[in-house]
């Protein structure tokens, strides 16, 4: 089967959200096109496609790898999406539903691109599609978050456009043709121009790197997730980032090529430390329930950061942690859109006793809460469990780095049961008026974040075999050497 | 050709400096678009020998979006938002333009230094490109203004756009006229989002978008 069905089914389904009369019946356009690109990508992974070298688009190890969990997240988010547009009833939908099939579409395309331009084209479209999905709620707050977005995003990927140009430039000035396609970088290796590669890397590192949400370059990100919807926030930190960073890997397997894997794994890691360092300080501060959940997937790119930087073991637990990330922080920003939307506020000011009022959602909340501070035994815990000992294999000494990992996962512990129980403890009070529409905890609001942590669970406990390989064929596939 | 080439790039250098001293915003956004136009016009002289269709209309689609459409947005912005004309700078123009003179003569230092194929040493792609990045971060960091800071990234791109001539020959164009619908697509969103935080904020000024913060 093509694999360029999984961009084009989504597409089509964009199109034709676009054009459906009804605001009523649009959002179950949601699930069923996703219903379909999950089986599509199900179908894939179990028969992978042969994939040429000239490709630009393919189901490549990497795209195998991760797209899955892509598609499995949006398929749950758009399952909640449903009953959460028939709440926001009062709202128009069709931009968003719209651009949120086309946002899977775009996706598809980035996971499969082989082709550095055409990645970029990718990226830089999902930023975009993503804009009007951010202002979703049209207050003055949201549009201050879409402003920084736009400005810090759009820079970012300004400067990931001018990496790429370089590392064309590389091939060009060793003598290549400036084929941008991976295949053909990789075969050039040592032939290309040095000081452009090197300059190449650290422009697509802080352009990507911003895409991804990797200090001191996550500006925007406690301001859009704190003010976008909870499914949008869901698929940004769990999907949208995910093709940022296989982005970084693709091109960090051309950097490898080319002689230069010990400067990028040094940058990857420093970065990678930063940035859980910058999260754990930022959980330690911040009041709002949703910000909080920006800084903890600012730290989760953190390790996957330090994960790509450890090479061979350490990608391979850093693509499981892509996993483990995706589904519980989907669960985690599900739940605590419930929890928003019944306590009318995010800040932890204003908003107690949540276990009462919402008894369910809090639950999955503080259950995910513990999943995504690595406790056994959910995906995240035996991800990061593999990145540290993939950090003190000896013939690595990154004993420092394991030591402020380690610090950083406890920092960030605290900062993140300091808020959740501080918003679910307690008398119950809201900042909602008493008048006002209640919100009533449907089985459509719980299931899907449940699934979520369910999920999340089981590939802790069982992590299939067949995954564990996906993950192997990648490192053997871009980092053959290690 | 090379000298030609260099005269515009050497405009478009003349031009970043106009940008940074603009007090006014008709003026900025005078001098992006003309720099837009200027820019635009490069691939068929670049490609001069080997013309063909789609090298035309990439140029068209170029000077079209960068000289007029955005430009025109741009404007059509300003004036619903009937905001003042004058730009409140956070880096005075002197200083600003102090920075772009500095920045453009590391520029030219700096290329000097960068290893360049025989074809492209003498032209003056590369530093035209870093100079136009540099005064489209200057502008990004040090104006209040939501147009004018667009502007700024406008400029940004330009020094990008520049930069990638250096590939005409091995880039398709299918990859730069999808390069160039993202930046199109993208300055559209801009103008959307400059037209909401018009009406929310009754002011485009950027330093009253504080509320979020730790």
């Amino acid at each position: 089967m093509n694999p360029l069905v999984l961009i084009f089914v989504p597409l089509a389904g964009a199109l034709l959200a676009a054009l459906w009369p009804s605001d009523r019946t649009r959002p179950w356009l949601l699930p069923v096109v996703s219903l379909v690109h999950t089986v599509l990508v199900c179908w894939l992974f179990i028969h992978p496609p042969p994939v040429t070298p000239g490709m630009w688009l393919g189901f490549d190890p990497l795209a195998r790898a991760v797209l899955p969990v892509v598609s499995i997240l949006f398929l749950v988010c758009a399952a909640y999406a449903v009953p959460y547009l028939k709440i926001r009833s009062e709202r128009p939908n069709r931009v968003f539903v719209a651009l949120l099939l086309a946002i899977l579409g775009l996706l598809s395309a980035g996971h499969q691109a082989r082709h550095l331009g055409l990645l970029w084209i990718a990226t830089e479209a999902v930023t975009l599609a993503a804009v009007p999905l951010l202002h979703f709620n049209s207050t003055p707050r949201a549009f201050e978050a879409t402003w920084k977005y736009l400005l810090v995003g759009g820079t970012g990927i300004a400067l990931s456009l001018l990496g790429s140009f370089c590392l064309g430039y590389a091939s060009l000035h060793g003598g290549g043709v400036g084929d941008l396609t991976f295949t053909a970088l990789t075969a050039q290796g040592a032939g290309l121009s040095r000081p452009w590669v090197l300059t190449a890397w650290v422009l697509l590192l802080v352009g990507y790197g911003t895409k991804m949400g990797l200090a001191p370059m996550h500006t925007w990100k406690p301001d859009s997730y704190g003010e976008a919807p909870g499914i949008v926030g869901a698929i940004l930190a769990g999907a949208v980032t995910t093709v940022a960073f296989t982005a970084i890997l693709r091109v960090r397997s051309v950097i490898g090529a080319a002689g230069e894997g010990v400067v990028a794994d040094r940058t990857l890691l420093v970065i990678g430390l930063f940035s859980m360092l910058v999260a754990a300080l930022f959980l330690l501060g911040t009041r709002d329930f949703k910000r909080m959940l920006a800084y903890s997937s600012v730290e989760h790119m953190g390790i996957l950061s330090i994960g790509a930087a450890l090479g061979g073991a350490g990608v391979a637990a850093a693509l499981f942690h892509v996993w483990g990330n995706a589904l519980t922080k989907g669960a985690l920003f599900l739940s605590a859109g419930n929890i928003r939307r019944a306590a009318g506020s995010p800040s932890m000011d204003n908003v107690r006793g949540m276990s009462i009022i919402t008894p369910r959602s809090a639950a999955i909340f503080v259950t995910g809460m513990f999943a995504v501070t690595a406790c056994p035994p959910f995906g995240p815990f035996f991800s990061e469990l593999q990145i540290l000992r993939a950090a003190l294999t000896p013939g690595h000494s990154h004993k420092i780095a394991a030591a402020v990992f380690l610090g950083c996962l406890l920092l960030a512990f605290f900062g993140l049961t300091r808020i959740v129980f501080g918003i679910v403890d307690g008398r119950p009070r809201t900042a909602v008026r008493e008048n006002g529409k209640r919100f009533v905890e449907t089985t459509a609001v719980i299931a899907p974040p449940l699934i979520l942590l369910a999920l999340s669970l089981w590939l802790g406990l069982f992590t299939p075999q067949i995954l564990r390989e996906a993950w192997q064929d990648v490192v053997a596939q871009l980092f053959p050497a290690s | 050709m090379s000298g030609t080439l260099n005269l515009l790039i050497g405009l478009a250098m003349g031009l970043n400096l106009l940008a940074l001293g603009s007090s006014r915003l008709p003026s900025l956004i005078r001098a992006m678009s003309v720099q837009g136009m200027v820019l635009g016009l490069m691939p068929v002289l670049m490609e001069y020998d080997s013309l063909n269709w789609q090298v035309l209309a990439v140029t068209l689609a170029t000077m079209v979006g960068k000289g007029v459409l955005i430009p025109n947005l741009l404007r059509r912005a300003m004036r619903a938002a009937n905001i003042e004309r004058e730009i409140q700078p956070f880096i005075g123009f002197i200083p600003s333009l102090l920075l772009g003179a500095g920045g453009t003569i590391a520029a030219m230092a700096l290329a000097r230094h960068l290893p360049l194929l025989p074809e492209h040493s003498g032209m003056l792609l590369v530093p035209g490109a870093i100079a136009s990045v540099l005064t489209g971060f200057i502008l990004l960091i040090g104006r209040a203004k939501a147009i004018s800071q667009v502007c700024g990234y406008l400029i940004l791109e330009n020094g990008i756009y520049l930069f990638g001539l250096l590939l005409i020959h091995s880039t398709p164009l299918l990859v730069e006229s999808g390069i160039l619908l993202d930046i199109t697509v993208g300055v559209f969103v801009i103008g959307i989002i400059v037209d909401r935080i018009q009406r929310a904020f009754d002011s485009l000024d950027t330093r009253k978008l504080t509320t979020l913060r730790e």
